[in-house]
């Protein structure tokens, strides 16, 4: 789920979905049932305590609108995305759905060695574009990924990481549109990664308004084809909290590495 | 006198020695092999592309979604033969849904003996409790294995003209091995099934006996006590984060942070080990008792009537569930909630209604049933084995080793459960 973040940069479908959800949450405004409320069992205010860290907290100050982005989130995956994606899988062949794959991660190699470049790291840098020589010639343009078969993995490198390489902090939690779980750092150095792949345009898409969405259509739906993470599958109450527990322990990780 | 005792000594070796010789699993601590569960080298050969399908069936048409969990169809697997074969419902363990690893590993060990198999999540996951419990408060095996029961009556009609099926059998691991054999016990009344072939893999004896030993193993063994749970926890997702990548399936049942000893050269630290499978465990109850809390309106830990918002938080909530022991909500919840639905009904009456104990006649006589277990599964307490050897006598295959659930990929159980299911006219 987290790789749904990158590069689903699509802005015109973004503020269409935000409208959508904004709508939609307005639904829900209905009148509160006036049953009177009695205490717990047990009792939050007798339970958790202030002196003690509680490692599921995540700083998360926009909890209420992230949450309901969560659950926007949740039903577009589930009455549009998924359906689209297996569309695709059942029209498609897997090895022109690999070769998808792989041609776009080819392209978005980009990214890695920029960031890898900005964050002054030897051997991300010469391994990506080992990466990117090898699979763009032996590799048919990107279509089979055989560095990794050399045994050069890929080095995932984006700005957010720049930025947390650099020290700064991972700022409040933040569910966006369709992308799900980021932070406002995050969400930033995707706005740059987007702008920087747009600038270098390695597909010459400028101009050719039809072709950049397909692109970026094809783009997010291979994404979410990879990615088994289906909403409220988690057997777990707490998914919305794991999940985000989850997304900031990985990206300090990320960036430690 | 020493002479005695080194040749009973000798002899005791030589037993022992017999009684493993053949079985070489390879890990002989059983928390290790709780949570390891079984190396690459020593994994059985088995297809990959088995062709799984998602389904869905709606259990009770009437029920109002509740929008804090916002699914009206309870999910499963479907796994299809070519032709015309049995088909065996596959029951997962506590917490766990129809896609965890174990089912993962099961169905395709089931699909090598030539079966279609139907994956059902466990009665105690949140889309089950939800969707297809009657009572919505899990852990009472008989009522959750009548809900099965019902789940799958539902599901035989939807395949009816989609997968040919020449007979039913049933199985299930931990606890899902338990509500096998009540499913069977069962269908020997209802008969919609005839089951020919039933098999328990690694069963609990008595539900409540094995809750309150994963209950000890986290509580006694918290490096600096029960207070430090929280910088234990925090510990454990930090590693969980580094073996967790999104290119897989995770639900958060009983065993998902095994995860952190899989496939890496981590050392095995006995208390660590324990109160990692204790934590896991806690975990999946948490989990288990919120939603069923916040579906019943118990009171228990959400405010009685108190209507949860869609943007609400709720992480105070899971700060307190990750409190509550399962033995705890045994006491305070399960055990009245079940006092007010009939009368006569006592602590120690509802331990023993929940135990295979409680329908171990029958169990002497179904020969269709077979158990496979291992001597030292950790969720059992001491002398339970015994219990599947006096009961089941030839139609039990215990192990000398595999801990709880740790050796069901290796090669000597995958073949014993294919030569099972495909053997013909049992």
């Amino acid at each position: 789920m987290l790789k749904q973040l990158k590069f689903i940069n699509n802005q015109l479908l973004v503020c269409g979905f935000c409208a959508s959800f904004f709508l939609l949450s307005g639904c829900s405004l209905l009148p509160k049932a006036s049953v009177e409320e009695g205490p717990a069992h047990y009792p939050v205010k007798e339970v958790v305590r202030d002196d003690v860290a509680y490692a599921i907290d995540v700083y998360d100050p926009w909890e209420g609108f992230n949450r309901g982005m969560y659950r926007f989130n949740a039903w577009f995956d589930r009455y549009i995305f998924l359906p689209v994606v297996a569309g695709y899988a059942y029209v498609t062949p897997t090895v022109v759905e690999d070769v998808v794959s792989n041609s776009f991660n080819n392209l978005f190699e980009l990214n890695n060695l920029g960031n890898a470049i900005l964050q002054l790291k030897p051997k991300a840098t010469v391994e990506t574009v080992e990466r990117i020589v090898i699979n763009s010639t032996i590799g048919v343009a990107g279509a089979m990924d055989v560095a990794s078969k050399f045994g050069i993995y890929e080095h995932e490198e984006d700005f957010g990481q720049t930025l947390g390489h650099y020290g700064v902090g991972n700022g409040p939690y933040l569910v966006l549109p369709l992308l799900g779980p980021s932070s406002l750092r995050d969400a930033t150095g995707n706005v740059v990664d987007s702008l920087t792949f747009a600038a270098v345009d390695p597909l010459n898409l400028d101009g050719h308004s039809q072709r950049e969405i397909a692109f970026h259509l094809l783009n997010a739906v291979d994404r979410r084809y990879r990615i088994p993470f289906r909403y409220y599958d988690s057997g777990s109450p707490f998914e919305y909290e794991i999940t985000r527990l989850l997304y900031m322990r990985k990206r300090d990780l990320d960036i430690a590495r | 006198m020493k002479t005695v005792m080194f040749s009973l000594i000798g002899l005791l070796i030589s037993l022992g020695a017999k009684a493993n010789s053949g079985y070489d699993y390879p890990i002989s601590d059983p928390l290790a092999a709780t949570v390891i569960g079984t190396p690459k080298e020593h994994m059985a050969s088995l297809p990959d592309a088995i062709g799984r399908s998602a389904r869905e069936v709606v259990v009770f048409p009437d029920r109002e979604v509740n929008s804090f969990f916002p699914r009206k169809a309870l999910a499963f697997t479907l796994v299809k033969q070519q032709q015309k074969a049995p088909l065996v419902f596959l029951l997962s363990g506590t917490g766990a849904s129809h896609r965890s690893a174990k089912m993962l590993l099961l169905e395709r060990v089931l699909f090598k003996a030539g079966l279609h198999v139907v994956s059902l999540p466990s009665p105690t996951y949140g889309n089950f409790i939800a969707t297809a419990s009657s009572a919505q408060v899990p852990g009472h095996i008989v009522q959750d294995s009548a809900d099965l029961y019902r789940v799958m009556g539902l599901i035989r009609d939807q395949l009816q003209d989609e997968v040919e099926v020449s007979e039913y059998y049933v199985t299930g691991y931990s606890l899902g091995g338990a509500q096998a054999a009540f499913v069977a016990k069962l269908d020997e009344e209802r008969q919609a099934f005839d089951f020919k072939k039933v098999l328990m893999i690694n069963p609990p004896v008595n539900l409540f006996n094995s809750v309150a030993i994963l209950d000890h193993l986290l509580e006694d063994n918290i490096p600096g006590g029960l207070n430090n749970i929280e910088p234990f926890f925090d510990g454990l997702m930090s590693e969980f984060t580094e073996v967790y990548t999104e290119l897989e399936n995770v639900d958060f049942s009983d065993d998902f942070l095994y995860r952190i000893y899989q496939n890496r050269q981590k050392e095995i630290d006995q208390a660590q080990v324990s109160a990692t499978i204790g934590m896991s465990f806690r975990i999946s109850s948490a989990n288990m008792i919120f939603f069923s809390d916040v579906l019943t309106n118990g009171g228990y830990i959400l405010p009685k009537n108190h209507q949860l918002e869609k943007t609400e938080s709720t992480t105070d909530y899971f700060k307190v569930a990750s409190r509550i022991s399962f033995t705890d909500y045994f006491n305070e919840r399960f055990y009245p909630f079940f006092a007010t639905q009939s009368t006569g009904v006592t602590r120690e009456s509802l331990m023993w209604d929940t135990s295979l104990s409680s329908i171990a006649d029958y169990l002497r006589t179904a020969k269709k049933i077979t158990v496979v277990h291992n001597s030292d599964d950790i969720i059992l307490a001491p002398g339970e084995i015994n219990f599947f050897t006096d009961t089941f006598q030839s139609r039990a295959e215990i192990y000398p080793r595999g801990g709880h659930c740790g050796n069901l990929g290796y090669r000597d159980n995958v073949d014993f459960m294919v030569n099972y299911f495909s053997r013909q006219g049992d």
